[in-house]
């Protein structure tokens, strides 16, 4: 039997600290420990992406990371994209192109676009396509989401 | 149904000989967590004690002598395909990184993880096993090398000591006017797990293969390196395509069937043989 330890996070720009098992998802966490219910989750085994959060700045699946793993780590979660009450340009071309159907990849596939913007200001479809391979839509409402991030991209 | 998470133990040492004496007393590895995490979830993962090797910067990084490029166990997948170097020199391996899962899979997947998980469909094998590479294996006892082709055993089964962890994966350099291919077929390259995955190499001169290396995923228990089909390759005209044996002994199951992987992983050679032409 393991024991529960405090995992101290940087979310969002917020210290925050929950008790939680070494081997806890970093997803459960989110939302049972911190109540950060935007990150969904989806397939529970690394294959749909809908708990896409990035960590210290890389995308990761948060139902792959032992609490104990993320240990100190930035976090940044669908929640933390916004500021002072505007969305993030990302969020707004999501929006404004329909990128977002049943809504339950919306919140992964908004951090992967946001990292793969980061990386790459000016992606071309490939490269977009590439970027969000690892997030699955179960609408398949993909060329909305390609739109989506191209109109981000400028 | 998930393992119950409260029965895990999962250790955190903060350097590679704090690690190493968890592994001696029977803790297992656990690096990106990208298979580990799955088996938990699906119940199916029956060890209980977990030692991070995470954040052992002992096994990072990428370094080169003249000889070989060493490539540390925790590499992960997007460090390998950004890694400029490992692009020029071994671009089936930057390759295959690249089609491994989806970027976040890349961001924590790491290279010696992948080995250890020992998966016969484990996209990085067959570019290792073309690519003659060793691994420096690490225990208390000291540091050992050995060749990664005979590391797999058998399903899942790895020639790995009691108290030993996999601290390196070296590749021999020098591999110049070499032709390669990498093969990935499933049913989507990102994000799914091969059918069938080739790697060959060859080196051509006077018209002739001059040395040949071909190997196979998903055809086998095991990541196949097909050492009759090559012996019986080399020396055949460029271009041509003789008859060979085939090594690949697959098994028909959820992705694919036998059938099916043993015509496509003998395509796939067939292809290959076709372009040094």
């Amino acid at each position: 039997m393991a024991e529960r330890f405090l995992l101290r996070l940087l979310v969002n720009g917020v210290e925050r600290e929950a008790a939680a098992w070494p081997m806890e998802r970093l997803l459960d966490v989110l939302r049972d420990g911190l109540d950060l219910t935007g990150t969904k989750e989806g397939c529970g085994e690394g294959e749909c992406g809908a708990c896409s959060v990035l960590m210290d700045g890389e995308l990761v699946n948060s139902c792959l990371v032992p609490a104990l793993a993320a240990q100190g780590a930035r976090i940044t979660t669908i929640e933390g994209l916004s500021s002072g009450g505007a969305l993030h340009p990302v969020q707004r071309a999501f929006l404004e192109q329909g990128g977002a159907q049943c809504g339950i990849c919306t919140p992964g596939m908004i951090l992967a676009a946001v990292r793969l913007l980061e990386q790459c200001p000016h992606p071309s479809e490939s490269e977009i396509r590439e970027g969000l391979a690892g997030n699955l839509c179960r609408c398949t409402g993909y060329m909305r989401i390609l739109e989506a991030v191209r109109s981000a991209s400028g | 149904m998930r393992g119950f998470v409260p029965d895990y133990e999962l250790l955190a040492p903060s350097s590679l000989s704090e690690a190493l004496a968890l592994v001696e007393d029977g803790c297992r590895p656990f690096a990106g967590g990208t298979d580990l995490m799955v088996q938990l979830e699906s119940g199916r993962l029956a060890h209980k004690r977990f030692v991070l090797l995470w954040k052992l910067d002992e096994l990072r990084g990428i370094g080169a002598n003249n000889a070989e490029v060493r490539i540390g166990a925790l590499t992960t997948y997007t460090e390998v395909r950004r890694s400029e170097l490992l692009r020029r020199e071994f671009p089936l391996l930057a390759q295959a990184a690249a089609e491994t899962g989806g970027v976040a899979t890349q961001n924590r997947g790491t290279l010696g993880g992948n080995i250890a998980n020992a998966s016969p469909a484990a996209d990085s094998a067959p570019p290792l096993l073309v690519y003659d590479a060793e691994l420096e294996l690490v225990s208390r006892a000291g540091i050992r090398r050995r060749p990664y082709h005979g590391f797999h055993t058998g399903y899942k089964q790895i020639d790995l000591e009691p108290g030993e962890l996999i601290r390196a994966i070296i590749l021999p350099r020098g591999r110049s006017r070499w032709r390669e291919t990498f093969r990935k077929v499933g049913t989507r390259n990102a994000q799914a797990i091969s059918k069938v995955c080739l790697a060959a190499a060859a080196r051509c001169e006077g018209g002739r293969i001059r040395q040949i290396r071909i190997a196979l995923g998903s055809v086998a228990p095991v990541p196949l390196r097909c050492v009759a089909a090559e012996s019986a390759l080399a020396g055949a005209a460029a271009g041509s395509v003789p008859d060979f044996p085939m090594e690949a002994r697959p098994v028909s199951d959820i992705r694919s069937t036998a059938d099916y992987r043993s015509k496509v992983a003998r395509r796939l050679v067939e292809d290959f043989l076709r372009s040094l032409g």
